[in-house]
């Protein structure tokens, strides 16, 4: 079973309040890319990713992750293959210590105590988080609790890293150490994200997504050096384009 | 206003906790059974959410006070009675260890005077049935004033009868409840509007937060709750009142001191027997009479024998002990060591 | 009332460490408890027999090097329900009792010292418990004592959400203060607006939460890494505790050292 592949087919999704927020939405993403996801507030990309791992359930078409597609029955096996990195780290972190947080994802796919803890220190040490291993989360930092939260993702080797607004909240230092653990994974990346210099450094591949519809798709240079296109959905374009001479 | 150890005997406190642990595992198997595994973070916050609403107050009209969410009502209302009772035993437990608001060995009585009566008495037979579907309405209002009044005096008197019971207190039982009762009926009141305020908002907000009282409007349900609430009552007051002719004469009496040991043994007898049945220390009770008088006394006094430590060796030794106490901590202490 | 520094507080406290803290947590647990049943189960006007009971708050608050002066603020804030009532029993219980030395005082004045030695003993117990060992490992070690799972998973979800909420709440007071005249507490209308706002997004946040807990495979069952292990200090602690609060409570042992104290110097 190929975890590597993730597509997604005229997927549709309107909220129980009415609010029809993908309307057709369609792509391929391969292994080992960094695709970012990128649009307007409002323009759908939280409920994108939550359909990547079977948080959300398409009305009309269907999401696949290598060759399964997202059922409400394939999504536990599915949430072993893509980790999901939510925006508010508080959501996610919820365990009373740091360690007992990472392990939480490996004691729950069966493994032993041990094991789990074993995993968790490796994903702590993977994202330079050792020390606060027996800290509670509240004690952390915004930029610690996100490494912390990666950490917790990573902890059950998933194939696929999905994040909603990573470097949200994170002061430079923060970020600058986001950007270079983010370059460092080889996993798939799928980031939805308002900062379009990360975009930049961290990802080859862009979707523009507004009003529920991809608007544009390619690699991140040639959409983001776009400047009518940027401006029409409420983006603009990026400084560090701005300031790149044409080779 | 949560009782402390200070108050109450190992047997009241025993029994209760025997009751309230009881409880608290049936609704643990109960919600389990429901496999709503979205509860899990939903109570986790609502606790921190009544936590926290306790920060801000509220004016209450017509007076130069203010008042804030007890919260046991609102989280019946929004969780259910099991969820919710298990709550609150957890908001009631974290300021217990970590407010000293409220003993450990009298968090069972807190636990049950607290979270019993609003979220199996209050709730279902008082306010589920009369508040109605539409919780912004007079009546839903009153409603909620009503289950929460109803709910603090039980547990109130649920106070009463526990510090009488474990014989601590000299207060007697009907000078309690006249204090007890009406400042009891003020907190209803207050605890009453905040939660139809909330309520009434968030119903309007998001109509789906508030589970619909399912069924009809009959108010049998509630003629059931008012009626326990009335025999709980009745039984306790006319016990009481066969051992005194008048409750408020038998205090008035009490504190001049004329009538005491008369009345005083009276009652005590009388929860003396009741307590030998129930309880598991039997030797460890309230009477002090039975106690064995130590060496060296002038000899048993009548009630109440206060023997054992007026001597000179007694409290020599008491004072003597408190110094190697206090030796021991200051060499226990740990070395300052430099970080 | 600073919500969220309080229990911070007491956390800071429990990440210290000390050899109080690295006893397991179901030793101090079981002593607590066996603490508190000695000493509320004394008769209502023994006062001087409670004395040898001090060692054990005073010992172990010192092992775990937690300031006294905290412990004194802790005792003076909880006191005044306990005192209030209290203070009835001198007023009521009136029979004349003898002191040595040829005082005499209402009984109810002994029952009152009686109930504030009770009230700073099981205050100061539960503190000491608390302070030494911290919510996470408590919560562990009750549930290996028989505390129901979901129990223990509800108290420590509501301990880790506290601070959060609390924050939330904080600012919308602080907001609040920012636009109002006065200084008065909010009218019931702008009260259930501004708690109710608070209540929503409480239960968004349970709702995203829940969410990342199936994200990473949640099945309704929180499992814990569980590494506390039983030793010989522990079982040590525990029977020695036990020990002496029963030979304390059977035996007036201040009367005995007193008696031997008067004796010898006669």
């Amino acid at each position: 079973m190929s975890h590597h592949i993730v597509e997604a087919r005229d997927v549709h999704y309107t909220y129980p309040g009415g609010h029809e927020a993908l309307r057709g939405v369609s792509f391929r993403i391969t292994h080992g890319e960094a695709v970012a996801v990128v649009g307007p507030n409002g323009a759908g990309k939280s409920t994108l990713l939550q359909h990547l791992n079977g948080t959300l359930l398409p009305a009309r078409g269907e999401v696949r992750i290598g060759d399964d597609p997202v059922t409400r029955d394939t999504a536990p096996r599915i949430r072993r293959a893509v980790g999901m990195v939510f925006q508010d780290p508080d959501d996610q972190l919820f365990m009373p210590t740091v360690l007992e947080d990472v392990a939480f994802g490996p004691l729950n796919h069966g493994l032993a105590p041990e094991a789990a803890a074993e995993r968790a220190r490796a994903a702590l040490e993977r994202v330079g988080m050792s020390h606060a291993a027996d800290q509670p989360p509240y004690r952390l930092s915004a930029g610690e609790k996100r490494a912390v939260s990666i950490a917790g993702v990573l902890a059950l080797s998933p194939d696929v890293l999905v994040m909603d607004e990573p470097s949200s909240n994170l002061d430079p230092r923060g970020r600058r150490r986001l950007m270079e653990l983010l370059k460092s994974f080889e996993h798939t990346k799928i980031i939805a994200t308002h900062d379009l210099e990360l975009v930049v450094e961290v990802c080859s591949r862009v979707i523009l997504l507004d009003g529920g519809l991809v608007k544009a798709e390619g690699p991140v240079v040639q959409v983001l050096n776009d400047e009518p296109l940027m401006l029409a959905h409420g983006l603009e374009r990026p400084h560090s384009l701005r300031h790149r001479h044409p080779h | 206003m949560h009782m402390a150890d200070a108050l109450i005997s190992p047997a009241v406190g025993g029994t209760m906790w025997a009751a309230s642990a009881g409880l608290l595992a049936w609704c643990a198997r109960k919600i389990r059974q429901t496999l709503d595994h979205r509860l899990v973070p939903m109570m986790g916050v609502l606790g921190a959410f009544i936590f926290a609403s306790q920060m801000i107050n509220f004016s209450i009209p017509g007076t130069g006070s203010s008042g804030h969410l007890g919260g046991g009502l609102i989280l019946a209302i929004l969780l259910g009675p099991h969820a919710a009772f298990l709550v609150i035993a957890s908001v009631l437990t974290v300021q217990a260890l970590f407010f000293a608001d409220g003993g450990l060995l009298a968090l069972g009585c807190n636990i049950w005077n607290l979270g019993f009566y609003p979220a199996f008495i209050a709730f279902p037979f008082i306010y589920k049935p009369l508040a109605g579907a539409n919780r912004a309405t007079p009546r839903a209002w009153a409603a909620a004033i009503l289950a929460a009044v109803i709910g603090l005096q039980l547990g109130a008197f649920s106070v009463v009868l526990e510090t009488t019971a474990s014989g601590i207190s000299e207060l007697p039982f009907g000078s309690f409840v006249l204090l007890m009762s009406p400042v009891h009926l003020a907190i209803g009141i207050v605890e009453g509007l905040a939660t139809a305020t909330v309520v009434a908002f968030v119903a309007r907000a998001r109509p789906e937060a508030v589970p619909s009282p399912a069924g009809s409007a009959s108010l049998k349900p509630a003629l059931i709750g008012l009626g326990i609430a009335a025999l709980i009552v009745g039984g306790a007051v006319s016990w009481f009142a066969s051992a005194h002719p008048d409750g408020l004469e038998w205090s008035i009496a009490k504190v001049s001191g004329r009538e005491e040991v008369g009345g005083g043994a009276a009652l005590h007898e009388k929860l003396a027997r009741v307590q030998e049945k129930t309880a598991f220390l039997p030797d460890y009770g309230f009477q002090p009479a039975e106690e064995p008088a130590a060496e060296g006394e002038p000899g048993p006094e009548p009630w109440p024998a206060v023997s054992a430590g007026t001597t000179v060796s007694g409290v020599v030794g008491g004072l003597l002990v408190l110094l190697v106490a206090g030796a021991a901590g200051l060499a226990l202490r740990p070395r300052r060591v430099a970080s | 009332m600073a919500h969220g520094g309080t229990v911070q507080r007491m956390d800071e406290l429990a990440a210290l460490e000390s050899p109080a803290h690295r006893l397991d947590a179901r030793a101090k647990a079981v002593v607590t408890f066996a603490f508190l049943v000695a000493v509320m189960s004394f008769p209502r006007h023994e006062v001087v027999a409670l004395a040898p009971y001090v060692l054990y708050p005073v010992a172990l608050l010192s092992l775990g090097g937690i300031p006294a002066r905290w412990i004194l603020k802790k005792l003076l804030v909880a006191a005044p329900f306990a005192l209030f009532i209290g203070l009835f029993n001198p007023l009521l219980d009136r029979q004349p009792v003898a002191l040595p030395g040829g005082l005499f005082v209402a009984a109810g004045w002994l029952s009152f010292a009686s109930i504030l030695a009770r009230f700073a003993l099981t205050v100061s117990a539960a503190l000491a418990l608390v302070a030494c060992t911290g919510m996470d490992r408590l919560c562990a070690g009750l549930e290996r004592l028989g505390l129901p799972r979901a129990f223990a998973v509800q108290l420590l979800f509501l301990h880790r959400y506290l601070f959060v909420i609390s924050d939330e709440a904080r600012r919308m007071r602080y907001g609040l203060a920012l636009r109002t005249a006065d200084g008065r507490a909010p009218s019931l209308r702008v009260y259930g607006s501004l708690l109710g706002h608070l209540l929503l997004r409480s239960m968004d946040r349970a709702q995203r939460i829940y969410g990342a807990m199936l994200a990473r495979g949640f099945d309704g069952e929180i499992r814990i890494l569980g590494t506390a292990r039983w030793t010989a200090r522990d079982a040590l602690f525990t029977t020695g505790w036990l020990a002496f609060f029963a030979a304390a409570r059977f035996w007036n042992l201040p009367e005995f050292a007193g008696r031997l104290l008067t004796g010898e110097l006669r």
